[in-house]
């Protein structure tokens, strides 16, 4: 506050700097006060209208308003609009979905699109768990996104396998249950070979003869090679249903999978089940046809 | 004109002025037309229009905005010449279409015209402001409208206090429709340019423009009106960021209109003198206030450059008019720089640094820009390699790498896209399908490329995807990537 102000009447606060810096006293525009002040009457209708001020009492509580008016709320309402907005623009596409065999779907190109752009999310949420978000796989849970099927890699069969699921069983040691360990790991070292091209090797003749001794051509075929897809794994390529580590391999022989007593799993079986999804999935008829599209495109279909 | 102008400085150090022929009393100036006008503080800015050179080149270069509202009707090939349709996302410049992928041009040109802005200021201080920026522009006209309704300044600020009346009014009301008017106009053909401008004729006489149309065109002629017509050089001085940022590129060689302080002062209209006195030494400014009374900003130029400035060069049209009739030299305010008052040379354009690094970005911006459209290909090409999983191990020992294929038309002629794969030995591929692709549409296949495991030498190998229009093969797009394999053992 300096002692000598030159300026007294022209309204300045008496603050003064540097000789002649001074600070004015100019009231703001009224319309600009008026707005100001408009803006806190707008604060009380507001708090009183929405949601507005958190309870002291830790419990999270808040005052809730007179409109009721909640996010999630206008979150639904916006999320109803776009689901009857989809339901209404696809309305003709989902009608022909039902009407069409998977096979068609593929042929035709429009509705193939459709039906993989559709899937997706379901995919992420009934698939994904086990076969990985892109058909990869897990480990012991098959990779969809390869061309091995054990069930048949057709659309038709993959649509069945969806529907009604699939359990698949290899008896422990063998056929008969009869195999010696040393058995065991002559055809493991032999099935490891099949893989390789070098089955025929003189080296694994002793596995080889296990191989028919133990019966695991009646699934297996007579080369490695399941004569027809019905859940035996094709032992002469390079996919592996479980590991391609050869005690993993024994371990499998010799444990099976799927071998139950009494309806309880035995000790170190594989326990491997595709549950049936017509009853898990909602809209079952249309959807597990969008799902066998969308897993025959993944990269292996047949 | 700068060496003459320095001779007459010269001169004009050791008397008055080499022309003194006129006498400036009082009496004389307002019996050769000189007014001297009191200077107003406060209130509206009312600023007085007197003709020039200035005056004149202003009107040309407003003139150049006619074309905001003539360009919406431009057509070319049947369709509106400059439209930028959101909606589908694409840009129609006369011949061309732009896409969002090829928007960095847009970033291209707003880098050139930025520093086209800056080089300008740097060269002549605010000529955007000055001559064509739509604020001033739209603040001539609006003020123009003004004085051809309300009349003179004095007679615009005695309305101005007067209590409201019939016919008060009536001078008004007309006034604010016309303005309003002009900043609908303006709204309009400004949403012309983003759907087409027949069809929003149309739909306004049937009443069918949508929630977005009506809100901008309203809320946009509004802005215009109140900001053009209401706060004016407010918003130059109070709200444009350009005029807080100018400072930094003036520099002393920048000319500007600037008041010649050594001839001017002192400034003042000569005294009779009483016996026994001298008669003072008087500048050539004789203090009639024109030039603050014309400044659309309502600053006083001779306190020399300030912010409120926009160097529309009307104080010059001012002060040289009454030069004229005074019998002195014109250019007592005139474009100079602050280098030229120190006496020194200005140095060659192409000779100061800001120049030199404005203008080199400018054309580096320039040859992007020329680059972008003309080797802008028709065809864009984006592949998206699966993420799970990066690859797959088929049963017959190969390795399968799956790819999303998009392919962009951005031509005018549908495209029949062709993916192949070039790849090591032994690869094989298999793609959905050839892609046709519509005008300003994207296609989309899977990509498949199997590589035996013996042919993989790493982790990493590149390949090469090719795709070709076969309606047009000319138009041919490589995009290089790499297939993904296991670990080599």
């Amino acid at each position: 506050m300096a002692l000598h102000n030159p300026w007294p009447d022209e309204g300045n606060t008496g603050h003064i700097w540097d000789e002649d810096l001074r600070e004015l006293d100019n009231p703001p525009p009224l319309w600009w006060m008026l707005s100001f002040y408009a803006g806190f009457i707008m604060i009380v209708f507001y708090a009183l209208y929405y949601p507005t001020i958190p309870l002291t009492d830790n419990s999270g509580e808040f005052t809730k308003g007179m409109a009721g008016w909640t996010q999630v709320e206008e979150y639904h309402d916006d999320y109803t609009v776009l689901k009857d907005w989809r339901k209404a623009k696809f309305a003709d596409k989902e009608e022909k979905l039902a009407t069409m065999s998977v096979d068609e779907i593929l042929k035709d190109e429009d509705m193939k699109s459709y039906a993989v752009a559709t899937s997706k999310m379901l995919f992420g949420d009934y698939c994904a768990a086990c076969h990985g978000a892109g058909g990869q796989g897990n480990p012991n849970f098959p990779v969809l996104a390869d061309d091995d099927w054990l069930w048949g890699g057709k659309a038709a069969q993959i649509e069945a396998t969806i529907n009604n699921g699939r359990i698949g069983n290899m008896p422990a040691k063998g056929m008969m249950g009869n195999l010696t360990e040393q058995e065991i790991a002559d055809v493991a070292d032999y099935v490891i070979a099949l893989s390789e091209g070098k089955g025929n090797d003189t080296t694994f003749a002793a596995g080889k003869a296990v191989y028919t001794k133990g019966m695991c051509m009646a699934c297996h075929g007579p080369a490695g090679k399941p004569l027809a897809p019905a859940g035996a794994a094709n032992l002469t390529d390079q996919v592996w249903r479980f590991s391609a580590d050869r005690d993993e391999v024994i371990n499998v022989i010799t444990n099976g999978v799927n071998v139950k007593k009494n309806g309880v799993y035995l000790a170190g079986t594989k326990q491997a089940v595709m549950p049936a999804f017509k009853e898990r999935l909602p809209n079952a008829e249309v959807n597990v046809k969008r799902l066998a599209v969308y897993v025959h495109a993944l990269g292996g279909g047949q | 004109m700068s060496t003459e102008n320095k001779e007459v400085k010269n001169k004009s150090a050791t008397a008055a002025s080499v022309f003194d022929d006129v006498e400036t009393t009082n009496k004389n100036l307002q019996s050769i037309g000189v007014e001297i006008l009191p200077v107003h503080t406060g209130g509206t800015v009312h600023a007085k229009r007197i003709p020039g050179a200035f005056r004149t080149f202003k009107w040309w270069a407003a003139s150049f905005w006619i074309i905001l509202f003539v360009g919406p009707y431009l057509r070319w090939d049947g369709h509106q010449a400059i439209l930028f349709d959101l909606p589908n996302r694409q840009f129609h410049i006369f011949g061309m279409t732009i896409l969002p992928q090829d928007i960095w041009i847009l970033a291209m040109i707003l880098l050139f015209f930025a520093l086209l802005l800056a080089a300008s200021t740097a060269i002549a201080g605010r000529l955007w402001c000055g001559y064509f920026c739509f604020h001033t522009v739209w603040t001539d006209v609006y003020t123009w409208i003004e004085e051809k309704i309300e009349g003179q300044p004095n007679k615009r600020m005695k309305l101005d206090e007067e209590p409201m009346s019939l016919s008060k009014l009536k001078v008004k009301v007309p006034k604010h429709a016309l303005w309003l008017l002009i900043g609908l106009a303006t709204s309009f053909s400004f949403v012309a340019y983003f759907v087409d401008a027949f069809d929003l004729w149309q739909r306004l006489f049937t009443l069918d423009w949508g929630v977005t149309e009506t809100t901008t065109v309203i809320a946009l002629g509004l802005a215009t009106y109140f900001f053009a017509g209401i706060l004016r050089e407010q918003v130059c001085i109070g709200f444009c960021p350009y005029a807080r940022i100018q400072g930094a590129m003036y520099d002393t060689e920048t000319v500007v209109p600037t008041y010649d302080k050594e001839r001017g002062e002192p400034r003042g209209r000569m005294k009779r003198v009483k016996p026994g006195e001298e008669a003072p030494e008087l500048g050539d400014c004789i203090d009639c206030n024109l030039c603050v009374a014309v400044c659309p900003t309502g600053v006083d130029i001779r306190y020399g450059q300030q912010f409120g400035c926009i160097t529309c060069g009307l104080c010059i049209d001012a002060c040289d008019s009454v030069m004229e009739k005074i019998k002195k030299p014109k250019g007592l305010i005139r474009y100079a720089s602050l280098a030229e008052f120190a006496g020194k040379e200005l140095p060659a354009i192409w000779k100061r640094p800001r120049v030199v690094v404005y203008s080199s970005i400018m054309t580096l911006a320039a040859v992007m820009i020329l680059w972008g459209l003309t080797t802008m290909s028709p065809m864009d090409v984006k592949a998206l390699h699966e993420r799970a999983p990066l690859f797959v191990q088929m049963s017959d020992g190969n390795i399968q790498n799956k790819w999303t294929m998009k392919v962009v038309n951005k031509g005018n002629m549908p495209m029949k896209a062709e993916i192949t794969v070039e790849g090591p030995e032994g690869m094989a591929f298999n793609v959905d399908k050839v892609l046709d692709i519509q005008p300003g549409n994207v296609g989309s296949t899977n990509l498949f490329v199997r590589i035996p495991r013996t042919q993989l030498k790493d982790v990493n190998t590149p390949i090469v995807i090719k795709v070709v229009d076969l309606n047009n093969p000319v138009v041919v797009e490589y995009y290089e990537t790499t297939f993904i394999g296991p670990r080599v053992r």
